[in-house]
């Protein structure tokens, strides 16, 4: 591949941590899952079995 | 080309072109505008769901409505036998849904605000107050209670708009407003 | 052992394996599309007051049929076929695990037929929604898990293969932007699955008779997990489509991998909690959990896409200017190839998608002013903007390029498919403008009767409800004769094409092979794109309007408090 020049400028050095985040399918697929269970649906139901009993 | 992998190893510290760093910021700004508004609307607006609610057995909320009902009769709605009820003002008012109609009528005041108790009986509907437009969910099993306060008088209708079967389209429901 | 053919178009090594699947699934996803889109007709010549087509029992069936077979089957079988292109193709490796996608397309469509049947045989017209305590026939949930764990097992095939590729070095650095894209979607795709799972399974129990209760609010709450996660992850392929078909047809690179990786990993993080958009007007649900989750976390998903809807037509920009269509603010927008239909599909499918679906859908998405559109038309308007004129435009654009690379076919009908997307985007779209008309003036959705010929009490809806509602139906069936003409081209193509006479020279091929056509600037030396962001204006200039307007519309309405 002509156009993928590691010796490139600026091409050196470690690799951030946000591409390195970003580059880890099985980390986001965690935090994908995560985020909504706990904020939409753990969250949701807990407002739900909260509801009080009409007096 | 984005169908191939990224051309430089380390992509994230490429510098990002002018117009898009000002796009960024500008969709920033305006989604926090939206965010913040539904919390100034608490405060500052007159349309808001209290989301007050209990769980109540369908029997239970029944009982309540037909009590009020034969409380406050007023008369009927047409040839329809269904009961017209005037509450008073400011007290308590219920209005059941069920297969596949919305009961009672209610008369309510222009200008005045009631406690309006939604729930049903069986299935889903949907609470659709028209021409006003206003739309709520109603559960069975769950007392949904709004402060309403009618700003203008006339008939209204309510609709059923969640779907509940093959007499979905018959359920229809009214509430009138009068000057005081 | 795997084995290869190259693809003389594009020079990429296509895993055998990978082909067949990505083919039928492809190809299956079309045939729902059809029978799906022909339910779709019936409905809009029903709710069209002046011909009221069908019966008030078949109706209902009608279209909840059309409802499960082009929302869920036929886009969910399409993202099966790009999530196998994505990986396996893209990233130049065998598919992992052939067999498990086999069991996912056999999965799927045997799910889907017994849906389907259960539907047709009457008993479960329940809408796509399915709400309890309504009850279908067991096997109408039984289908639909079936079809969920099919789906499910296509993303374990499409993880274990970005595995397999990285292991196996197929690809150097990060993978393609496209490839992030799908699996953004797959992502999505398995929570979407997850919350079916926990939700539908007790259900069918409960049919069977095993489970006496299922609690109202809670199936809503959970069953949007899925109902509206399973849209998102249409939202994220459709998006990974447009960059795919801006690098094919003009060798576009992306402004920046940072910001559009960004913007996907927003949709990672947030985008699944607008399922919240559906409990907006239900009782006991505190106002915290609604903002919070409506505004997908402050509206961080929104930003997302907003940066993509800068970023995709930047990229075409870029790349046009690039070759020398540079006057002015929209030289590079009059000379861009507009009859041909990945072109004008993909086009299409940007504008109508921000303008029709996305507006909308933050409106009726914000917490007070989902009182004023809830289950009225306006919601079935807001989808046919975003899945119909924005996901299926999308990926009907993705088959006019894919459909005759991988099956090495001419088009049967050039002509036809000039004109299809536009007919389609049209049609479609005016449909959904004037379903979210009707339902700004409270027109219910999923109602047999507006004029309510049966009821004891009668509402009457204003003339210009009726005219909406004949104007919809008008559109819609332009809209499904677009879509005909689609499909025609598309089985015609398969079945009967001309054989694709190999491109003489490299060059003259639309996706030109690696380091050819691929224009070389990263984001330092970047060309401005003054033009699309002159467009990105215009757009947040009709959003803020838009928002505003309903809130001045909303304040006029009774107090509630």
């Amino acid at each position: 591949m002509s156009e993928h020049d590691s010796t490139h400028a600026g091409d050196g050095g470690s690799i951030p941590f946000m591409q390195k985040l970003l580059d880890s399918p099985f980390i986001l697929l965690f935090i994908g899952v995560a985020m909504p269970t706990v904020i939409y649906i753990i969250w949701g139901v807990m407002e739900i079995v909260s509801i009080p009993v009409a007096p | 080309m984005a169908i191939f992998p990224p051309t430089k190893r380390v992509w994230w510290n490429e510098p990002v072109e002018k117009s898009e760093v000002l796009w960024i910021f500008i969709a920033l700004i305006w989604a926090l505008v939206m965010f913040f508004m539904m919390p100034y609307w608490h405060i500052n607006g007159s349309q808001n769901l209290s989301n007050e609610a209990y769980r109540i057995r369908p029997e239970v909320f029944a009982k309540r409505t037909e009590e009020m009902a034969a409380k406050y009769k007023v008369g009927e709605e047409g040839d329809t036998g269904v009961p017209v009820v005037r509450p008073p003002a400011g007290s308590d008012v219920y209005m059941l849904g069920r297969l596949w109609e919305w009961w009672p009528v209610l008369e309510l005041e222009k200008g005045q605000s009631y406690r309006l108790h939604l729930s049903s009986m069986d299935w889903m509907h949907g609470f659709s107050l028209q021409p006003e437009n206003i739309n709520l969910e109603i559960h069975p099993g769950y007392d949904m209670v709004l402060t309403v306060t009618p700003t203008s008088s006339g008939e209204f209708s309510v609709v059923c708009n969640e779907f509940c079967g093959i007499g979905h389209h018959t359920m229809v429901g009214k509430i009138h407003v009068v000057d005081k | 052992m795997a084995q290869f053919r190259t693809c003389p178009d594009t020079g990429f090594a296509i895993d055998l394996a990978a082909d067949k699947l990505i083919k039928w699934n492809a190809v299956t996803a079309v045939v729902f599309l059809l029978v799906g889109g022909l339910f779709g007709i019936l409905v809009a010549l029903t709710r069209w007051p002046a011909v009221h087509l069908l019966d008030a029992d078949l109706f209902y069936l009608a279209l909840t049929a059309h409802g499960l077979d082009v929302l869920l089957v036929w886009i969910i079988f399409f993202e099966m076929a790009l999530l196998y292109f994505t990986s396996s193709i893209l990233l130049k490796t065998r598919l992992a695990a052939p067999w498990l996608g086999w069991v996912q397309y056999t999965l799927m469509l045997v799910g889907a037929l017994i849906t389907n049947v259960a539907v047709l045989q009457g008993e479960s017209s329940v809408m796509f929604t399915s709400y309890v305590p309504m009850m279908a026939a067991p096997h109408f949930y039984l289908g639909v898990i079936l079809f969920a764990v099919g789906a499910l097992m296509g993303c374990v095939v499409f993880f274990s293969t970005l595995y397999i590729a990285k292991r196996d070095k197929t690809y150097e650095g990060s993978i393609p932007l496209v490839t992030f894209g799908a699996m953004t979607a797959a992502i999505i795709a398995v929570f979407t699955i997850l919350a079916g799972a926990v939700i539908l399974i007790p259900t069918f129990f409960w049919s069977l008779g095993f489970i006496g209760n299922i609690d109202t609010l809670m199936y809503r709450v959970i069953w949007w997990g899925l109902g509206h996660s399973s849209q998102q992850i249409n939202v994220a392929a459709q998006i990974a489509c447009w960059y795919a078909i801006a690098a094919i047809l003009f060798g576009a690179k992306p402004l920046s991998e940072k910001v559009s990786r960004t913007a996907f990993l927003f949709y990672i993080l947030f985008l699944q909690l607008a399922s919240a958009h559906h409990i907006l007007v239900d009782p006991g649900i505190s106002s915290e959990w609604k903002i919070f989750n409506t505004s997908y976390a402050l509206y961080l998903a929104v930003l997302g896409s907003m940066l993509h809807g800068l970023t995709v037509p930047g990229a075409v920009e870029a790349a046009l200017r690039k070759k020398g269509y540079n006057r002015g603010l929209f030289e590079w927008l009059r000379k861009a190839p507009w009859g041909n239909p990945v072109f004008a599909g993909f086009a299409l499918s940007v504008v109508l998608f921000g303008f029709l679906g996305g507006i909308t859908g933050v409106m009726m998405g914000t917490e007070q002013l989902n009182i004023i559109i809830h289950n009225t038309l306006y919601v079935p308007g807001h989808f046919h903007g975003t899945v119909v004129v924005g996901t299926t435009l999308a990926f009907m654009a993705m088959a006019y390029w894919l459909v005759p690379v991988l099956w090495q076919k001419e088009l049967v009908f050039p002509g036809l498919a000039k004109w299809q997307p536009y007919l389609f985007g049209l049609g479609m779209g005016l449909a959904s403008i004037f379903m979210m008309g009707a339902g700004t003036l409270g027109v219910p959705r999923r109602h047999w009767d507006i004029s309510f010929a049966d009821a004891m009490m009668v509402h009457e809806f204003p003339a210009a409800a009726y005219m909406m509602m004949g104007l919809a139906g008008i559109s819609g069936v332009i809209g499904g004769i677009g879509g005909g003409i689609f499909i025609l081209n598309m089985v015609s193509t398969i079945l009967f094409g001309k054989a694709k006479v190999p491109a003489p020279a490299a060059e003259e091929a639309p996706a030109a092979p690696i380091g050819g056509a691929a224009t070389e600037y990263g984001s330092a030396s970047t060309l401005e794109v003054p033009g699309t962001f002159v467009l990105a204006l215009v757009f947040l200039t009709a959003f803020v309007l838009y928002y505003f307007v309903n809130w001045k519309y909303l304040a006029s309405v009774w107090g509630m408090s």
